[in-house]
């Protein structure tokens, strides 16, 4: 530990400082730092398999949803008269225009595939059961939510595919028993679909489900990490082995910091 | 760890004048953005070379000294002018061990309290501006149809018609009409119609016409000038009505006869005002015996599609939404 470093490694030593300095500022102030190790620097089995990144798959097809959503609405007018006109100039005339709504509408079918192989995998990996059988109960609120951005999104075209398809799902809500002519009539924002219809879908369709999707993923997310990652079934290795606490020498000057420590160094080693 | 001293950053005033610099580039960009946006630049740039400066101190071997705290920390009640704070008895009883101080509880439920009250009082008004307008204030529709005597007495019509013009196209609707001639009522003589709605009672796709159109028989479409703007007026010759998303097929009186439909086709009230034929609002129906002037119709509320009027299915939908 004494011994004396080169020059070389003086320099080094010095670059690292220089780039960790800024890190522990920010780490310091907001924590931010250690975080993100947490969040992605987590133990997972050995043996996971390529099945298991079907859930980050799904989360970047709603990332890609929502990014080009946002666009979208940029040049969309949710309005009877308007709608279908602005499609089609979103569609023809506006630059790029037609990769992005053919993103959204193409990846709206990608988003809600890759959920559903996500459950199965889940399903089929035993992955729902204890202690996971709420982030399993999440997941299926996040389905139901998905399927209902496919609902409300597909009036907003306002063709005569997304009219009649919306007629008919609305009036498959009608006949639920008790409320569903009440849901119904919610929907329709009365007792036929007008105007009030579209904007109330396209409110929907962008502001409340996606913000009730965002947080049911923090949420997913949170379980994720705070559980773990399942072994596959067919894994020899031992589950519920506990994360090994970085030994607190390891991390030298200021502890708790972002010091970099290279993986499995005994206590007091550095360098 | 053990020997674990206090962190703190070094004193410095810079960010202020960083803070200013960048005031003066966003002044600049509205004024004169060569020369005053430049010289925010530099105040930037010198300013956040000086924060940064202090900041990274430490990382450059300087000795951070942090000025010690200048304040006394007085005994309670030592050098006051006043009572000390334990002079005389508590104010308060102290709580038994684990209970805890009334105050605290009594802050805790007015908390929670005044944060449900300020909630209920955002949260119910605009719960009901969201809720309360689908079901209150709708509008009952008139359509004006044109002359009864333009209705040939016998025939079906295609009539395609605006309930609410101000809406645009999506309020267009289209219903079955047939003259079915005078009939006697209380000794007079009125006219009759069969005014039939083409929504289909499964899940309320529009219903066709099973047949040809009435160009076989030589008649043309018409159209009406109607109140509420122009109503066409197709001739149609239908063995009956079959919808076209899942199949559900009726007879000319709107009675079901295959497929997934619960009841029969809803039907317009009507009325003749001054000889025109006016449509008024639907009701719902759960079987016609009969047919045409003689026709008994089973009349219900109107309900959405897809709902049982009668059977015991209905007491699936014991309350139904107010209707017009």
């Amino acid at each position: 530990m004494a011994r004396q470093l080169s020059r070389a490694q003086v320099r080094k030593q010095r670059m690292q400082d220089a780039v960790n300095f800024p890190l522990d500022w920010l780490e310091e102030r907001s924590g931010l730092v250690g975080g993100v190790r947490y969040f992605l620097f987590r133990k997972v089995p050995g043996d996971t398999n390529w099945m298991q990144t079907l859930g980050s798959a799904t989360l970047t097809a709603f990332l890609v949803q929502a990014i080009t959503g946002v666009i979208l609405a940029m040049y969309y007018k949710p309005t009877p008269n308007d709608a279908y006109a602005s499609i089609q100039n979103i569609t023809d005339h506006v630059t790029m225009g037609w990769l992005v709504r053919g993103m959204h509408k193409w990846g709206a079918s990608v988003f809600i595939i890759l959920m559903f192989l996500h459950m199965g995998r889940v399903f089929l990996f035993g992955a729902y059961k204890y202690p996971r059988e709420l982030n399993w109960v999440i997941g299926v609120l996040l389905l139901t939510m998905g399927m209902m951005e496919g609902f409300t999104g597909y009036l907003l075209p306002w063709d005569q595919t997304a009219y009649w398809a919306s007629v008919v799902g609305i009036n498959l809500n009608g006949t639920a028993p008790f409320l569903g002519p009440w849901l119904a009539q919610f929907l329709r924002s009365g007792q036929e679909i007008s105007g009030d219809t579209l904007t109330r879908f396209y409110s929907l369709h962008m502001l409340l489900v996606p913000g009730g999707i965002m947080a049911l993923i923090g949420l997913h997310l949170y379980l994720v990490i705070r559980l773990g990652v399942t072994s596959p079934p067919w894994s020899k290795e031992a589950a519920g082995s506990e994360l090994v606490e970085e030994p607190a020498a390891a991390t030298a000057a200021r502890p708790g910091l972002t010091r970099p420590v290279a993986r499995g160094t005994a206590a007091g080693g550095s360098e | 760890m053990q020997d674990e001293e206090i962190h703190l950053p070094p004193p410095t005033l810079w960010p202020l004048g960083f803070a200013i610099g960048i005031a003066v580039i966003l002044v600049g960009l509205i004024i004169d953005p060569l020369w005053i946006s430049s010289i925010g630049g530099a105040i930037t740039l010198v300013f956040g070379f000086l924060w940064i400066r202090d900041a990274s101190a430490e990382l450059r071997g300087h000795r951070i000294v942090v000025e010690p705290e200048r304040r006394q920390v007085v005994e309670a009640g030592a050098g006051q002018v006043g009572p000390s704070a334990q002079a005389g008895g508590d104010a308060m009883p102290h709580p038994a061990p684990g209970e805890r101080f009334p105050r605290s509880k009594f802050l805790e439920a007015s908390t929670l309290g005044l944060g449900g009250v300020i909630g209920g009082l955002i949260t119910v008004p605009v719960a009901g501006f969201a809720v309360l307008p689908s079901f209150l204030g709708q509008k009952r529709h008139r359509v004006d149809m044109g002359p009864v005597a333009d209705y040939k007495e016998g025939q079906w019509y295609v009539a395609t018609f605006n309930t609410d013009p101000k809406e645009g196209d999506v309020a267009r609707r289209t219903a079955f009409v047939r003259n079915n001639g005078s009939l006697a009522v209380s000794g007079r003589q009125e006219p009759s119609f069969t005014i039939i709605s083409n929504r289909c009672a499964h899940l309320g796709c529009p219903v066709q016409a099973n047949g040809p159109s009435g160009a076989i028989l030589g008649l043309k479409s018409q159209t009406e000038k109607g109140a509420n703007g122009p109503v066409t007026l197709n001739p149609t010759v239908p063995a009956g009505f079959g919808c076209p998303c899942h199949g559900g097929q009726y007879d000319t009186e709107g009675n079901r006869t295959a497929g997934p439909p619960v009841r029969a086709l809803d039907r317009y009230d009507y009325e003749i005002d001054n000889g025109r034929l006016v449509l008024l609002s639907t009701y719902s129906v759960s079987h016609v015996d009969g047919q045409g002037a003689q026709a008994k119709i089973h009349k219900y509320k109107s309900v959405g599609p897809g709902e049982h009027v009668d059977g015991p299915e209905q007491w699936f939908y014991p309350i139904n939404p107010p209707h017009h």
